[in-house]
C-alpha cells in the first residue's frame, strides 16, 4: 500500500494538515464523481473503526507526513501490517499513531474473522504486544525503541532532541557546512 | 575490523543516546522545499521555536510550480499560497532559498548535488523520499517527515535507529543501451519493492565505479523503490571532479583537505556488512516496468510473468490487481503498445546526461503522431546548459515540449497531469496507481533512452532497435 493510494498528490496541496481529515484512501473509496466505490472504510458495519489491517511494504513511497495524519485525522488509532515502509513508520511513530506487524498467517486469519465477524471488538495492546478479542490472540511486533516512546507517552522527541545543546554546538563548530564560495560565484 | 561509510558518516554525527534507545544524530545538510516544510514552520511558531543553524537549510521550490508559464501569481491559488508561505518562511529564518529568479531553482535532489552543496561524508535529509539520490556523492542521505523537518529546524539533529548495510555489486560493464535506470530497476526487481527495508544500500563493483555521477544519482535515487531508505556510493576520483569548481564546493586550499576527508570517508576494503548481493551487469537488459509497483518489470524483450510465475498467493493477488489497472494481459509483450504521453524528466531521469544521451539520437526524427512528448529539465541550471548545447532546439525541433523545470509530470502536482486512462512513458520513478495526476492514469518506467525510442515509434520500443548505433 503506497502512500499515493493513501493520499493522493493532488490533496498535499495545502500548507496545514488541517483539511486532510476523512480523504485517507481517496481514490481507492471514491468514483471521480464523488460516489462510493463500497470500500470497506465505507461499509456500514465497519463504521467506527479504529484500526487498519494492511499487507506487505505499508505505507511505501513518497515521504509525505500527510499519509499517517489523514490516517489519524479520519480517526485512526493503530495500523498493522506484514511490513511497514521505514519513512511512514517513523512519520506515524512520531505522532503517535502505532504501526505494529503480525505474520502474514495471523493476518490472514485475522482478516477472516474480520469479514466473517465484524461486529467483533479487537483490543491492541503495546504492553502485552497482543491483538485480541478475547477468544482469540495474535502476537505483534514493534523494535524496542519506538514501542518505549508510545509506553512512556514521549513519541513527540523534540524535547530530548533540545537537552543536547553543548554536543550540537560541538559537531556544528567541527563538522562542515556547505558555504556558497563567493570567488567563482556571485549571488 | 573495518566499517562501512554508513557506520563512518553515523559516528561521525552522533550526539549521543536518547532515553528510548534512538541516536540523536546531528545533520549537516538540510534542504526543504514548498510541500513538506510548511507545516514544519508552523509547528515551529506555534513552540516559539526559532531556527537553530539556517545556515545548513537550503530550500527551493519544484513539486507545485507550472512548468509552461511560470509568471506569478499562478493560475493555481494554492500553488500560489505555497511558495509564497516557503518565500516567508525563509525569509523570517535566514534560510536560503533557491527561488524562480534566482537562476539556481530546480527539483531538490537536482540542485543539491549540482551546486555542490551536497557532499561526501555528511547526513544529508530533506523532507522527501527521493533524498536517497545525495548518496551518490558518498553521503548519508535520507527522506523524512514534516515533523522530522520541525526536528532539524529546531535542534539540526533527528531521532534514528541505524540501518543495517547491504552491498549490491554490479560487476562487469553494461550492454550497449543499457543504462543507471535499467540496473535499478533490475535491482527493485531482484530484491522486491519490500527488500530494502531495514537496510541502506551501498552500490558498488566494476559497474558503479564506472558509472558517471548522473547515473549514480539515478541509480541512488531509485534505491527507496526498493524500500532502502538510503542508498550511497563511495567517494572516488568520479566524485571529486564532479565537485569541483562548483558553488558550494570548496577551493583552493580547502579543496586539498576536503578530499582527504572526503577518502577517510570511503568504506574499508575489510569492511563487513549485513548482507552482499552480487549482479551481472551482463545479464541487464534495457527494463521497463508493467504494473503498479516498481518491481513489476521485464526486459524489453520479455514477455509479461503469467500469473503461475508468482512467488506466493501475496504476489499473485498483486499481480491480478496490476494486469486489471494497467489493462494487460499475462504472457504479452509491451514491445509495440502504443502510448499516449512520453515523459522525459524527474529528479530520476532530467540531468544533463540524460538529456545528452537523447539528444544525439532525436537529431532528424520526429515524435509520432498522436503522442504528446514532454522534456522537463530538472533546474535551471541543466535547462541553460541544455540551451547553450544545443539540446533544447534537438528536443524542440523533434516534437516535444520543452518544459521549465520542476517535478512536473513525476506526480502531478502541477497541471503537467495524465488524462483518463492514459498510458505515459515515463522516466520518472513510480509506476503506483493514479501517481501521474489521473486516478485511472497508467505509468511504464524506463530509461531516457527506452522514452526516447517510444516517443519516436508511438508504441513502447527497445531502443537498440530504433537506435541501431547506441
Amino acid at each position: 500500500m503506497d502512500t499515493d493510494r493513501i493520499i493522493p498528490a493532488r490533496f498535499l496541496k495545502c500548507v496545514t494538515f488541517d483539511e486532510l481529515s476523512g480523504k485517507m484512501f481517496y481514490d481507492e473509496r471514491f468514483n471521480s464523481d464523488g460516489t462510493s466505490k463500497g470500500h470497506p472504510i465505507d461499509d456500514p458495519q465497519y463504521a467506527g473503526a479504529a484500526i487498519i489491517i494492511g499487507g506487505e511494504n505499508f505505507g511505501c513511497g513518497s515521504s509525505r507526513e500527510h499519509a499517517p495524519q489523514a490516517i489519524k485525522r479520519s480517526g485512526i488509532r493503530a495500523v498493522v501490517a506484514e511490513s511497514f515502509a521505514e519513512i511512514f513508520f517513523g512519520n506515524s511513530s512520531g505522532i503517535g499513531l502505532p504501526c505494529v506487524c503480525a505474520s502474514a498467517a495471523d493476518l490472514a486469519s485475522l482478516n477472516t474473522k474480520l469479514a466473517n465477524q465484524p461486529e467483533t471488538e479487537w483490543r491492541l495492546n503495546l504492553e502485552t504486544m497482543q491483538l485480541t478479542d478475547g477468544s482469540t490472540t495474535y502476537d505483534v511486533h514493534m523494535p524496542a525503541e519506538p514501542r518505549e516512546t508510545f509506553l512512556t507517552g514521549r513519541w513527540d522527541a523534540i524535547t530530548e532532541l533540545m537537552n543536547a545543546t553543548t554536543r550540537i554546538e560541538e559537531l556544528a563548530h567541527t563538522l562542515p557546512a556547505p558555504a556558497c564560495n563567493t570567488l567563482n560565484h556571485a549571488h | 575490523m573495518g566499517k562501512t561509510l554508513y557506520q563512518k558518516v553515523w559516528d561521525a554525527h552522533t550526539v549521543g543516546v536518547l532515553p528510548d534507545g534512538r541516536t540523536q544524530l546531528f545533520i549537516a545538510t538540510h534542504f526543504v522545499h514548498e510541500v513538506t516544510s510548511p507545516q514544519a514552520f508552523a509547528m515551529l511558531r506555534e513552540s516559539g521555536l526559532p531556527v537553530l543553524h539556517p545556515e545548513r537549510t537550503f530550500a527551493t521550490v519544484d513539486h507545485i510550480i507550472p512548468t509552461d508559464d511560470q509568471r506569478e501569481p499562478f493560475a493555481d491559488e494554492r500553488a500560489q499560497k505555497m511558495i509564497s508561505a516557503l518565500r516567508s518562511n525563509c525569509r523570517e529564518s535566514g534560510i536560503r532559498f533557491f527561488d524562480l529568479p534566482s537562476g539556481q531553482q530546480g527539483i531538490v535532489h537536482m540542485i543539491g548535488p549540482e551546486l555542490g552543496i551536497s557532499q561526501p561524508g555528511m547526513t544529508i535529509v530533506c523532507g522527501d523520499s527521493h533524498t536517497a539520490t545525495h548518496g551518490a556523492l558518498g553521503a548519508v542521505a535520507m527522506g523524512i517527515g514534516s515533523t522530522q523537518v520541525r526536528d532539524v529546524l529546531a535542534t539540526q539533529t533527528l531521532a534514528l535507529s541505524p540501518l543495517k548495510v547491504r552491498q549490491v555489486r554490479v560487476e562487469g560493464r553494461l550492454r550497449p543501451g543499457v543504462s543507471a535506470k535499467d540496473v535499478a530497476l533490475h535491482i527493485i526487481n531482484l530484491l522486491g519493492a519490500q527488500g530494502g527495508l531495514g537496510y541502506a544500500y551501498e552500490f558498488a563493483g566494476s559497474a558503479i565505479e564506472h558509472m558517471d555521477m548522473d547515473g549514480r544519482l539515478t541509480l541512488c535515487n531509485l534505491a527507496i523503490e526498493g524500500a532502502a531508505r538510503c542508498g550511497y556510493v563511495n567517494p572516488d576520483e568520479t566524485t571529486f571532479a564532479y565537485l569541483k569548481g562548483r558553488p558550494y564546493a570548496p577551493q583552493g586550499a580547502d579543496w586539498n583537505a576536503a578530499v582527504a576527508r572526503w577518502k577517510s570517508f570511503a568504506s574499508d576494503a575489510d569492511a563487513t556488512y549485513d548482507d552482499i548481493v552480487r549482479i551481472h551487469a551482463a545479464d541487464i537488459e534495457p527494463t521497463v516496468t508493467w504494473g503498479i509497483s516498481p518491481d513489476m518489470s521485464v526486459g524489453i524483450t520479455a514477455p509479461l510473468p503469467e500469473l503461475a510465475q508468482a512467488k506466493n498467493d501475496e504476489q499473485k493477488r498483486a499481480w491480478e490487481t496490476a494486469y486489471d489497472y494497467m489493462k494487460f494481459t499475462p504472457g504479452e509483450s509491451l514491445q509495440g503498445k502504443k502510448v499516449d504521453v512520453v515523459f522525459i524528466g524527474s529528479c530520476t531521469n532530467g540531468r544533463m546526461q540524460d538529456f545528452r544521451a537523447v539528444a544525439p539520437l532525436l537529431k532528424g526524427r520526429h515524435v509520432a503522431a498522436g503522442v504528446r512528448a514532454l522534456a522537463v529539465p530538472g533546474s535551471q541550471m541543466t535547462a541553460k546548459l541544455c540551451e547553450e548545447e544545443g539540446i533544447a532546439s534537438i528536443f524542440r525541433s523533434a516534437g516535444f515540449e520543452w518544459r521549465l523545470p520542476g517535478c512536473s509530470m513525476c506526480l502531478a502536482m502541477n497541471p503537467d497531469k495524465l488524462v483518463g486512462d492514459q498510458l505515459c512513458a515515463s522516466t520518472s520513478n513510480r509506476n503506483f496507481k493514479g501517481r501521474q495526476g489521473s486516478p485511472a492514469g497508467r505509468t511504464l518506467l524506463m530509461s531516457p533512452l527506452m522514452a526516447a525510442a517510444t516517443a519516436i515509434t508511438g508504441c513502447v520500443s527497445d531502443p537498440r532497435q530504433v537506435f541501431p548505433n547506441i
